[in-house]
C-alpha cells in the first residue's frame, strides 16, 4: 500500500487504474488515455497532483536565498503572485530538481517541487537556508488540482464567486492568486492554457466533484505524461538529473546567467560547460511505424563509434501528431537525421526543435522531408 | 481489471485466444486481460499470409502507449489471413479483443494439438493465480 492522495477515493469511484509512482497509489487512466490527452488538448481535462511537494519559504532574506539557490533568477519576480521555473543544481552543475517557485509576499516565496525528489530537495533546502534565516515548510495539508485545456480556465473559474472569477480570468500566463487558503495560478505541464489550484486537502474531493460538474475529463498520468512531451516539457528523473547540467538537459533558456554578479548554486560549474561544449537534448519524430521509448540507444550515422551515440530519455507515442515522439540526449551535431534502436533494429528519426505541440497545434510537419 | 473470458476459446498462458471457425481454420487473438493491462494500442504488427509458424514463435507484435509485447503463435500452422484494419484502427484491438480485433487466422499442422491449450476455466484460475 503506497501513500494516497486526498482524492484517492474519488479516483477509484472513477473506476481508476491506480500504480504506483515514486510510493504514490496514483490514477494511470480512468479507461483511455488517449481519450484523455485529447480532452485536454480539445476542451479541459483535470489531474490530481497532489503527490507534488508544496514548500513554502519566508524570511526577512528569502528572495536573497532563492536568488543563490536557484539557477533562474528571482529577482526577475517583481509582482505578488508571479511564478518562474527553474532549476535547483548542485555545485557541479547537475541538477537536483527543477520546480516552480512563486513570489507570494516580500517575506514569502512559495515552490512546488517534485513528489520523487521531495525528501532531498528538503534536505538540501533547509541546509543551505540556515544562512540566510530563512525557514522551510512543507504545505502537507494542501492538495493540487491541476486543470488544462482550451476551456479549462472557464469551466473551473464557474466553481468561484463572481469577483473570484472576474481575478483569475484575467491572470496573465504565470501569474497566481490567493482566496484564503486556496491559491490559483495560470500555470501547467501539458503545452495548454489552464489553472493549477492548491487548495486545503479537506476542500479537494468537492473541487474534483464540481469540475466533474463543469464536465472537465479526469486525466491521469498516462495523459499527463504524453501532454508534456507533446509540449516539449522535461521530466525529472528521465531528461534530467543530477549526472547532467542544465545545458546538456534542454535548460539553458532557464540559467539566468545576468546580471554576471549574481553567484548561485552552480555558476561556476556552468560557465566552464559552456567553454567546453557536450551533450545537448533534443526532440526526435520517428519517421517509421514504431515507437521511442526511454534508454533506445541512438546513433548519429550507420557505422557509429561510442562518441557518435546517445539515448532517448522520454519516447512516447504522440497521440496529437499519430506519430512516435522523443527526447533524446546526444553528441552536439549538424545532421538532421539520427538511426534508434528499436527492439534490436535501426529505425530512422528526424531532429526536431521541441515542442511539438502547443495550443492543440502540431507545431512539426510530420510530412518526410524530400 | 476487465475480464472477460468467451466460454468457446482456448487459451494460452501468454494471454492469446483461439476460435475453431467453421471451415477449419484457427482464428487468433489477445485477450480481454491482455488488451487492458496493455492500455491504449498504438500499433499492431500481424504476420504476413503465407508465413509458417512454429507453436511458441513470436508472430506479432502489439504496442500500446505504455509497452511493446510479442504475440506468440499458440500452434504451429500456416498464416491463412491477417487482419488488415489493425494498422489504421489499431484501437479495435482494445475495443472488441475477441471480435474486430482478431490478429490472423491459421491453418493448423496435423501435428497440432489443441489439447496444449486452456479451456476458459483453466485461464480464469491462471489469470487468478497469476495477479496475486
Amino acid at each position: 500500500m503506497g501513500l494516497k492522495t486526498p482524492l484517492y477515493d474519488s479516483h477509484v469511484k472513477l473506476g481508476a487504474k491506480i500504480v504506483d509512482f515514486g510510493g504514490w497509489d496514483m490514477p494511470l487512466h480512468y479507461g483511455s488515455q488517449i481519450d484523455e490527452h485529447h480532452a485536454v488538448r480539445k476542451d479541459a481535462g483535470m489531474f490530481d497532483v497532489s503527490h507534488m511537494c508544496i514548500v513554502d519559504l519566508t524570511g526577512d532574506r528569502v528572495r536573497e536565498f532563492l536568488r543563490y539557490l536557484l539557477a533562474n533568477d528571482v529577482g526577475r519576480l517583481k509582482t505578488i503572485g508571479k511564478a518562474l521555473y527553474s532549476c535547483m543544481l548542485l555545485p557541479n552543475g547537475g541538477v537536483i530538481d527543477d520546480l516552480i517557485v512563486y513570489f507570494m509576499s516580500q517575506t514569502w516565496f512559495r515552490l512546488v517541487v517534485n513528489a520523487g525528489t521531495r525528501d532531498k530537495d528538503l534536505v538540501w533546502i533547509r541546509k543551505e537556508a540556515v544562512q540566510f534565516g530563512v525557514n522551510a515548510v512543507e504545505r502537507k495539508e494542501l492538495a493540487m488540482i491541476a486543470v488544462q485545456g482550451p476551456n479549462a480556465r472557464r469551466k473551473a473559474a464557474n466553481l468561484l464567486y463572481p469577483e473570484q472569477q472576474a481575478a483569475v480570468l484575467e491572470l496573465k500566463s504565470f501569474c497566481g492568486t490567493s482566496f484564503g487558503s486556496w491559491f490559483i495560478a495560470r500555470t501547467g505541464y501539458t503545452g495548454e492554457d489552464g489553472f493549477e489550484i492548491m487548495l486545503p486537502a479537506t476542500d479537494a474531493a468537492d473541487c474534483w466533484q464540481r469540475l466533474l460538474a463543469q464536465e472537465v475529463q479526469p486525466a491521469g498520468l498516462g495523459a499527463r505524461d504524453t501532454l508534456r512531451l507533446e509540449a516539449g516539457m522535461n521530466l525529472y528523473g528521465n531528461d534530467m538529473d543530477e549526472n547532467y547540467h542544465p545545458l546538456e538537459s534542454g535548460l539553458e533558456w532557464t540559467v539566468a546567467f545576468d546580471p554576471a554578479e549574481r553567484d548561485f548554486v552552480g555558476r561556476a560549474a556552468l560557465e566552464r560547460a559552456q567553454r567546453e561544449g557536450g551533450k545537448e537534448l533534443v526532440g526526435l519524430l520517428l519517421e517509421e511505424r514504431g515507437v521511442l521509448r526511454s534508454h533506445q540507444k541512438v546513433q548519429l550515422n550507420e557505422a557509429a563509434s561510442n562518441d557518435l551515440t546517445g539515448e532517448v530519455t522520454s519516447g512516447t507515442f504522440s497521440p496529437t501528431l499519430n506519430r512516435s515522439i522523443a527526447l533524446a540526449r546526444l553528441p552536439k551535431t549538424l545532421e538532421h537525421s539520427v538511426l534508434v534502436d528499436i527492439r534490436g533494429k535501426l529505425h530512422a528519426a528526424r531532429i526536431v526543435k521541441p515542442p511539438f505541440v502547443r495550443h492543440g497545434k502540431p507545431l512539426i510537419d510530420i510530412r518526410k522531408e524530400s | 481489471m476487465s475480464n472477460n473470458i468467451p466460454a468457446d476459446l482456448k487459451y494460452t498462458k501468454s494471454h492469446e485466444w483461439v476460435r475453431q471457425t467453421q471451415n477449419g481454420a484457427l482464428e487468433i487473438g489477445i485477450t480481454d486481460h491482455a488488451q487492458s493491462a496493455l492500455g491504449d494500442l498504438v500499433f499492431v504488427e500481424v504476420p504476413d499470409v503465407g508465413r509458417a509458424l512454429a507453436a511458441g514463435e513470436t508472430c506479432a507484435v502489439v504496442e500500446s502507449v505504455k509497452a511493446a509485447s510479442d504475440v506468440y503463435c499458440p500452434l504451429a500452422g500456416k498464416v491463412v489471413a491477417n487482419n488488415v484494419a489493425l494498422s489504421s484502427k489499431p484501437e479495435l484491438l482494445n475495443e472488441d479483443p475477441y471480435g474486430a480485433g482478431w490478429l490472423f487466422r491459421l491453418e493448423a499442422d496435423a501435428s497440432a494439438d489443441m489439447k496444449s491449450l486452456m479451456s476458459p476455466a483453466l485461464y480464469r484460475t491462471f489469470l487468478a493465480e497469476e495477479s496475486k
